[in-house]
């Protein structure tokens, strides 16, 4: 059974059918990441796996449960942590107030700790800052922050949207192996990218969206090799 | 080239701003002519005099800045006015009242004092009463508030809560005045409470009394302010209050309770306006359903004083407010009947020239 199960689900923004049956699993221990385009849907999905946005019909399971039924902070709680688009960070408190915001549903304080150690481990900078409004970090240090703030969760599966949006590429590099460190670690991970090249290049598997529906499904390998994904975006002619 | 900049720059300045600037040169060059005017040519208060003009001032400001958090926690999490918020007070001002009546009904006789009853007989038991039931009745009221009149209304445009709440000021105003009755009641305080009985001390010439009433409201309101700063600070409901405020969903993906977050919200800011209402009844000593109006709509006024939205602006903000209605009127030159307008004249100048408030600055700067 896969952990996260998305079956045909629609999705509407008033009257703008969103998503038109999109359909994906993620396996236990995969990076599986989204690809596509500006309004593909790539965001919506991951707000409605979320709960911040309901869908109208389809089922998402997680583990086999079904998730429709309940509210974001309580899917928060069956452990699974977005970072959203545009890191979202909370600007007016400080970085250590952050990252509490991010275990703010665990009671296991010894737990807390050692995840505040592995993320300060991951990204000593945040340490360095921790006393620091967050609203002051730069764009690289505020990703840092919102992966961060979603790893304080203790999350079995980590959604991430668009990590690398407004980063300079070295940047992009870092928090890329990042990611897969933290996937190596044993987080799920389903990933949002438009930088398709490094989407593909950490992930398992891919799955190609067009507005609002998956158009592809493949291994990450095959989809670099494959010609419509090339030309549409990697850039390739 | 040098001068044709030089004409830039004054066009650059707009017309509106030259009228702000010679409004706000004759309105400060007046207040120094008359504070010269006062103090130095023609002194017509002595030190005790203004002594006493400003402990009335830290008292009622006290008052005022306990309700103006009200209004601006609720500003900071929903961006809108509650106005109904002064009616949460009455409602609370009521609710000590009824347990002041009804344990001066209970006779406690002694041999000194057949006629002594438990209110007198155990006056720290009785206001702590009070406070208890007056704060709770509030905190109820600013929950249930919330989940009928702004609740629904979450998705709406702004303006439609605004208008929810002024019916909500209306009906709770009416409800109150059905319940009990129009007529203005007084505030039976416990013997050693009664107003006008304080400390003496000597000022100047004069002697100034601090009044009981007027050091437990000050103290009272003083404690529970910095209560309320520990808790929106240091614990994890006041970082989820802070975290809600900036921004909903993102809160909710931390696992925040974001529609009880709210709930709390009105709880907490609902139990400080109970508590300002008993205050109010004890240091003043009447009571009627019309009587949190004007507090609330001051208190509106000082909470957009500091930067609405602010927490500590709303302290400062009424505490300025308390201390402006009280020695504005001498140092204008104004009869104190016209302390109102001096409050809400306030209100006008601050919208005019600092629409953001004393230390509203940095929230508008980050909300953009």
């Amino acid at each position: 059974m896969p952990m996260l199960e998305v079956h045909n689900i629609h999705t509407y923004y008033d009257n703008i059918h969103a998503l038109k049956g999109v359909s994906l699993s993620v396996e236990q221990g995969e990076i599986v990441t989204l690809i596509g385009g500006n309004g593909a849907g790539k965001t919506t999905t991951l707000r409605s796996i979320s709960g911040l946005r309901k869908t109208s019909r389809g089922s998402i399971r997680l583990n086999g449960e079904e998730l429709g039924a309940y509210k974001p902070h309580e899917i928060v709680s069956k452990s699974v942590s977005m970072v959203p688009e545009g890191r979202g960070v909370f600007a007016r408190l400080s970085v250590a107030e952050n990252l509490d915001m991010g275990a703010y549903i665990r009671r296991d304080r010894k737990g807390v700790e050692a995840d505040l150690e592995r993320v300060f481990e991951i990204f000593p900078r945040l340490k360095e800052r921790r006393k620091q409004v967050a609203g002051t970090l730069s764009g690289g240090e505020q990703q840092m922050l919102a992966i961060g703030r979603a790893l304080m969760a203790h999350p079995t599966l980590l959604l991430l949207d668009e990590p690398s949006m407004g980063l300079a590429p070295i940047l992009v590099e870092s928090i890329f192996e990042t990611i897969q460190q933290i996937n190596q670690e044993g987080t799920t991970i389903l990933l949002v990218e438009q930088n398709a090249l490094m989407a593909l290049s950490v992930a398992n598997r891919g799955y190609v969206l067009q507005t609002g529906e998956i158009v592809l499904s493949d291994t990450a390998a095959n989809l670099k090799q494959n010609e419509m994904v090339q030309k549409a975006y990697l850039g390739m002619e | 080239m040098g001068i044709h900049n030089a004409v830039k720059n004054i066009k650059s300045i707009s017309a509106y701003q030259v009228i702000q600037f010679v409004i706000g040169a004759l309105f400060i060059g007046y207040i120094l002519w008359r504070l010269n005017e006062i103090l130095r040519v023609n002194p017509i208060y002595g030190p005790d005099t203004w002594m006493r003009f400003a402990i009335a001032g830290l008292i009622l400001g006290s008052v005022y800045a306990l309700i103006a958090i009200g209004y601006t926690l609720v500003y900071g999490i929903l961006f809108m006015i509650n106005f109904a918020h002064g009616e949460i007070m009455m409602i609370g001002a009521f609710g000590g009242y009824f347990v002041f009546e009804a344990l001066n009904a209970i006779p406690t006789p002694t041999a000194a004092d057949p006629e002594l009853t438990f209110l007198s007989a155990q006056p720290v038991i009785s206001v702590l009463l009070a406070f208890i039931v007056g704060m709770s009745v509030s905190a109820l009221s600013g929950y249930f508030l919330e989940k009928i009149a702004y609740r629904p209304l979450r998705s709406a445009p702004r303006l439609v809560p605004l208008i929810s709440a002024i019916g909500a000021s209306i009906f709770l105003q009416n409800a109150g005045q059905l319940l009990f009755g129009a007529q203005r009641r007084d505030y039976l305080n416990p013997e050693v409470l009664t107003r006008g009985n304080g400390w003496e001390f000597p000022v100047g010439e004069g002697t100034v009394i601090l009044p009981y009433t007027g050091a437990l409201t000050f103290v009272l309101s003083f404690l529970i302010l910095i209560g309320l700063f520990t808790l929106v600070q240091r614990t994890r409901l006041g970082r989820a209050m802070r975290a809600v405020a900036e921004n909903k969903p993102v809160a909710a993906l931390m696992g925040v309770d974001v529609d009880g977050v709210i709930s709390r919200t009105f709880i907490i800011s609902g139990a400080m306006a109970g508590a300002a209402g008993v205050m109010w009844g004890i240091h003043l000593g009447l009571v009627y359903y019309f009587v949190g109006f004007i507090p609330g709509i001051k208190a509106f006024t000082a909470a957009v004083l500091g930067g609405i939205g602010n927490i500590p602006g709303a302290m400062l903000g009424g505490f300025f407010l308390g201390i402006v209605e009280a020695i504005g009127p001498p140092i204008l030159g104004l009869s104190f009947q016209l302390k109102d307008v001096i409050a809400f004249g306030i209100l006008v100048l601050v919208l005019i020239f600092r629409p953001t408030g004393i230390m509203g600055e940095v929230l508008t700067e980050e909300k953009v």
